[in-house]
């Protein structure tokens, strides 16, 4: 028997560390372990390291590095934006606005601040999951302190019209905040010209180590601490830097930004076939945006079949793929995400997720048009939905 | 996440398709919660000579049918009866908490099938 297969599909979920950024980071777990905030040598050179890293993000997304603070990931730094500002500013008002399609860590820091006496706006999306610059301006009111807006979704890779909210935000005078955390590294980002004040971004979206982000924080923006300790991060952010993680961060963001392009242009290509491949399948649809896209993402329904057994079947084949968001897949719920696009109810359950990545392969995308087909069918033969003529000849 | 055992009726499901003979078909769930099972009965003398099953959900809702009709072929109509879904679901060497319920659909989809049969033949449908 043939060695079993190992086709990686799920790069929204995380990425594979790439070899350059281990060894930036390793000696940072080894010979250079001082702490960043000691006054000897040991220490100063984990502070350069740091510092260094800091300036790498800042290039990556054209702010200062003094605007840049180091996290544990995603989720902190959507947490730390939205509470932080939120307890800032809550002397001007009480409002914030959002969308329905965000990530769970937008939506549940949301959901507690309503618990907290605030005030939130959950934006609707259009059947591509695409959050109009308009409907922005009409809820934004004198009481709104923050707009929070993600610039691609996780699940089905709308890029949103990021530039445009941000003008309005500038306009009206309300601070803008984006989740970045599936765009860093796949679409050129700049917080000037697209008017971004808080921006969330996670390294391991783009071939970094796990458990380290970071927020940028425009040098105007009033925000409270949401870690409170020690002095470390101009005393903003609390706790011991995680000197080999910022490491990897900044070689990682430098890496991607610089091989974006051609990169974007492969991926992209291969997307592309794998979405032409999938659709010729019968009864399945694009969830998401034809074109206005992460480079990397296909997201299909599939009708009378539902997503986790088509996973399991792809393991089997040794393709690792996913029917969402990776975090929801341990609960039963619908995704939130084409529930907001107006996927009806009874077809919630069919979508598969396919991320590629910088490692997808021509052969890769052919082996899983060649055996999604057959799993489709195998579990369509299975369902008391499909109608007669989708089943297998008896 | 899945045992073996819940794997190996996933991927090898016993007694799945139709059965054109049935005199008690019982479908429950509904496609918004993302599971429907149908079960397939073909009762004689109060003995369940056949079953077949149709599914649509996930890998423990597909093992959980093939498992349950298992447990109940060849068996009287008051044995098929009184199949809990712990006792599927322990055939299964287990599902993962958020899985249970697609053990109690089986269940339910057995009691439904064996009242459409009651039904079908005039007799007092049974209660839960």
């Amino acid at each position: 028997m043939s060695e079993k297969k190992c086709i990686y599909m799920d790069n929204a979920a995380t990425t594979k560390t790439h070899p350059d950024v281990v060894s930036a980071m390793l000696p940072y777990m080894t010979e250079y372990f001082g702490n960043p905030s000691s006054l000897y040598d040991f220490g100063q050179t984990s502070k350069k390291a740091v510092e260094r890293a800091r300036q790498q993000v800042a290039q990556a997304i054209g702010c200062g590095p003094e605007e840049v603070y180091f996290t544990a990931g995603g989720s902190e730094s959507n947490n730390w934006a939205i509470k932080g500002v939120a307890f800032a500013n809550q002397k001007k008002g009480k409002h914030i606005i959002t969308s329905s399609i965000e990530h769970h860590a937008v939506i549940h820091p949301c959901e507690w601040l309503v618990s907290q006496g605030f005030e939130v706006t959950f934006l609707p999306v259009d059947e591509y999951g695409i959050i109009s610059p308009e409907s922005v301006a009409g809820a934004i009111r004198e009481d709104t302190i923050l707009v929070s807006i993600m610039f691609a979704n996780n699940e089905i890779g709308t890029i949103e019209p990021i530039p445009e909210i941000g003008a309005i935000c500038k306009e009206k005078g309300v601070y803008f905040h984006t989740d970045a955390v599936q765009a860093v590294g796949h679409v050129p980002i700049n917080v000037d010209e697209m008017h971004i004040d808080l921006l969330s971004l996670s390294a391991h979206k783009f071939h970094g180590p796990k458990g380290v982000g970071c927020l940028y924080v425009r040098s105007n923006v009033k925000i409270e601490r949401l870690i409170h300790g020690g002095g470390q991060e101009r005393k903003r952010r609390a706790g011991t830097e995680h000197v080999p993680g910022i490491v990897g961060l900044g070689a990682a963001i430098d890496r991607s930004v610089s091989l974006m392009y051609e990169s974007n242009m492969q991926i992209q290509k291969l997307r592309d076939r794998l979405i032409e491949g999938l659709l010729t399948i019968p009864h399945s649809r694009l969830n998401g945006h034809p074109t206005n896209r992460l480079s990397n993402n296909v997201n299909i329904m599939f009708e009378f079949i539902e997503g986790e057994s088509i996973l399991l079947l792809l393991n089997q084949y040794g393709i690792a793929a996913s029917t969402g968001s990776a975090c929801t897949s341990a609960s039963l719920e619908p995704s939130h995400v084409l529930v907001a696009c107006g996927v009806p109810h009874d077809r919630v359950h069919g979508s598969l997720r396919l991320t590629l990545g910088e490692e997808t392969t021509e052969e890769d995308v052919s082996y899983v048009i060649e055996i999604l087909p057959g799993i489709v069918k195998r579990l369509r033969d299975m369902s008391p939905l499909t109608p007669d003529e989708l089943r297998s000849k008896k | 996440m899945y045992s073996e055992q819940v794997m190996d009726h996933f991927m090898n499901p016993r007694n799945q398709g139709r059965l054109l003979n049935a005199n008690g078909i019982g479908e429950v769930g509904n496609a918004t919660c993302g599971d429907i099972m149908k079960i397939y009965l073909f009762i004689v003398d109060s003995v369940i000579e056949d079953v077949a099953f149709e599914t649509f959900g996930c890998g423990a809702a597909i093992a959980s049918s093939s498992m349950a009709t298992e447990l109940i072929k060849g068996k009287t109509v008051d044995e098929a009866w009184s199949l809990s879904n712990k006792a599927v679901a322990q055939a299964l060497d287990g599902l993962p908490p958020q899985k249970i319920h697609c053990s109690i659909l089986a269940e339910e989809a057995i009691h439904a099938a064996i009242n459409d049969y009651l039904r079908r033949s005039d007799l007092p449908e049974r209660k839960e």
